[in-house]
């Protein structure tokens, strides 16, 4: 998150208040280092052209007169973080500043030697009013929200506005948070990108949408501002032609958008990728994908019953996302498969299912845990049914132990797997072992089929210490014909 | 004065077309099949080609390059010019 709580793609406005020419100096009564100054500050009046800027007490300094910025219009649209803050205004643009008290600084800037000779030489200075946490979002709002097109919805005394978002359609089924101005404002602090930039075209309505309508979803999914880059990565990985997001909206199938990050980024945001990492619990797993959702449903027109046609769906289609524990995975992340730089921030979508659970509690050889893995992959959707769905296989540390005692690696992990998940087409074609369900007949003489294509059995890590087990997650229709997984870096 | 809040939705102005009327016969008219590449949708455009053929109509078959993805912009072009009228196959 950046250091400044003010959104650094607020443009500077027609109404930023101009600074004077000659020396400026905020200030407020109740900071200590402004009180030391004071006699700085007389110095400073006799020797140079000087304004003072008081945010709190308009009596303080009692000499030099302050002018009061009241409303902090001042501070805050000059980013003031600190007080005192020295600023050298020339032709009126800002050509340097200090903060505190630091008298080498203060001397150099003001041009003024001798400044505060009893003083010690260096005392910090207090936080700014602008950046106060119970002030700084009404800021936003007073100053920057200009910046924001959204149409403004005013819900009447009366009404609840989280009852007022379920009766207009907005919401998956779960109580959304209401995204008011300053909430949004707040939320794009977590992007240096601009309100108005177009993130990507959502479909199924093929709407064109902007950072700031996804904050909006992000706001109302319960997100962090740190969370937003994760939420627009998601959002350009999903409105691919790749990704196919219509596709998966219109399918009978029960999938969704499943999110797979890792990173340094996954901690700094405090994500979980141990125990009950798929599960709830956690704010940025649980709600990052939710944002991705909110994002289909009310900008781009998918809704249950409308385009999404899905036969029963699954839970994850509230949000499914996760984080590799790639600090501890004896085989990489699933976004260095994919061409990501070790140890860069990125995410995976993939068009998946819920999860199924293997249980091999007894394997201690990688053969043995090799087989077992594949004949519960087999069975993914249907075991007569190959070559049309990917699956992404989220693998324990213990299970993955097995493997990484061995020596094994993530592609020999990979072809064990796959050495195990072949069949003569004869066993696999319409009617074979008395179903139905089957390949056309046209594969019956083929000696043999493997259950996934090249790169359509993908690896993660994730899940507690302790557990012999491994996650199932089937996909949707592969490659060109349906869905491809797209990984992308995260853009801040 | 209650909360004000942002609209979250993609504040759209939908634009609404009325349906062409339905021709009182087919005979003489130009009708477009659309298989979208689901199993067996041919077997039921199959049959309704020659029941249209039976009543005089003349057919043209399209065929979408994958079930999963909207019809692309210049197949939907291609029917719109040479169609006067479009039947489009879902069911496996």
């Amino acid at each position: 998150m950046p250091a400044s709580t003010r959104p650094s793609t607020t443009p500077a406005t027609a109404s930023t208040p101009r600074l004077p020419d000659g020396i400026v100096v905020i200030v407020k009564d109740e900071c200590a280092t402004c009180h030391t100054v004071e006699p700085v500050l007389r110095q400073l009046a006799d020797a140079t052209t000087l304004t003072v800027y008081t945010q709190d007490d308009p009596a303080f300094p009692a000499s030099p007169t302050p002018i009061h910025d009241a409303d902090l219009a001042v501070s805050w649209h000059h980013r003031v973080e600190t007080v005192p803050t020295v600023i050298r205004v020339e032709a009126g643009e800002e050509t340097e500043r200090t903060v505190g008290w630091d008298r080498a600084a203060w001397e150099q800037l003001t041009g003024v030697a001798g400044l505060g000779p009893d003083l010690p030489a260096m005392r910090p200075g207090c936080g700014s009013m602008s950046v106060d946490p119970d002030l700084v979002d009404e800021l936003n709002v007073r100053f920057g929200a200009s910046v924001l097109a959204s149409r403004r919805i005013d819900v009447a005394d009366a009404e609840d506005e989280i009852e007022m978002m379920f009766t207009r359609g907005w919401s998956d089924g779960l109580p959304v948070v209401p995204p008011t101005e300053a909430r949004v404002m707040r939320m794009l602090t977590g992007t240096d990108r601009a309100p108005s930039e177009v993130v990507a075209t959502v479909p199924p309505d093929l709407v064109d949408v902007t950072v700031e309508k996804v904050a909006i979803a992000a706001v109302m999914a319960g997100c962090l501002p740190e969370y937003l880059p994760w939420v627009l990565t998601a959002v350009e990985a999903a409105c691919t032609n790749e990704f196919n997001m219509h596709g998966l909206l219109a399918t009978t199938m029960p999938v969704g958008p499943v999110i797979v990050c890792s990173g340094p980024g996954t901690r700094a945001i405090g994500m979980n990728s141990g125990g009950n990492a798929l599960g709830q619990g956690n704010r940025a797993n649980s709600t990052i994908g939710r944002a991705l959702q909110l994002v289909v449903r009310n900008v781009g027109g998918g809704r249950p019953g409308e385009v999404d046609r899905a036969t029963h769906g699954t839970p994850g289609k509230i949000g499914f996302c996760f984080a590799e524990n790639d600090v501890e995975s004896p085989y990489g992340t699933l976004a260095v498969e994919h061409g990501i730089e070790p140890g860069v921030d990125a995410l995976t979508l993939f068009a998946g299912e819920g999860t199924r659970c293997v249980v091999d509690q007894l394997s201690r050889e990688p053969e043995s845990l090799a087989r077992s893995l594949a004949a519960s992959l087999q069975a993914m959707h249907h075991p007569k049914l190959v070559l049309g769905f990917d699956a992404i296989l989220v693998m324990g540390p213990e299970h993955a132990r097995v493997f990484a005692e061995a020596g094994w690696d993530r592609d020999e992990i990979v072809a064990g797997i796959s050495a195990h998940l072949n069949r003569p087409g004869s066993e696999l074609v319409r009617g074979a072992g008395g179903m139905a369900e089957g390949l056309p007949e046209g594969f019956a003489d083929a000696p043999s089929l493997p259950k996934f294509r090249p790169g359509g059995l993908m690896l993660t890590y994730a899940g507690n210490a302790t557990g012999l087990f491994s996650e199932i997650i089937g996909g949707w229709a592969n490659g060109d014909v349906g869905s491809k997984p797209v990984t992308r870096a995260v853009t801040y | 004065m209650g909360t004000t809040i942002l609209d979250p939705t993609s504040e759209r102005t939908v634009s609404e077309r009325q349906r062409l009327a339905r021709p009182a016969s087919l005979e003489g008219l130009t009708v477009g099949l659309l298989d979208i590449s689901k199993p067996r949708g041919d077997v039921f455009l199959n049959r309704l080609e020659e029941r249209l053929v039976e009543v005089g109509a003349t057919v043209k078959r399209y065929r979408k390059p994958t079930f999963t993805k909207p019809a692309p912009v210049d197949l939907r072009h291609e029917i719109s010019v040479e169609c006067q009228v479009v039947i489009e196959a879902l069911a496996d």
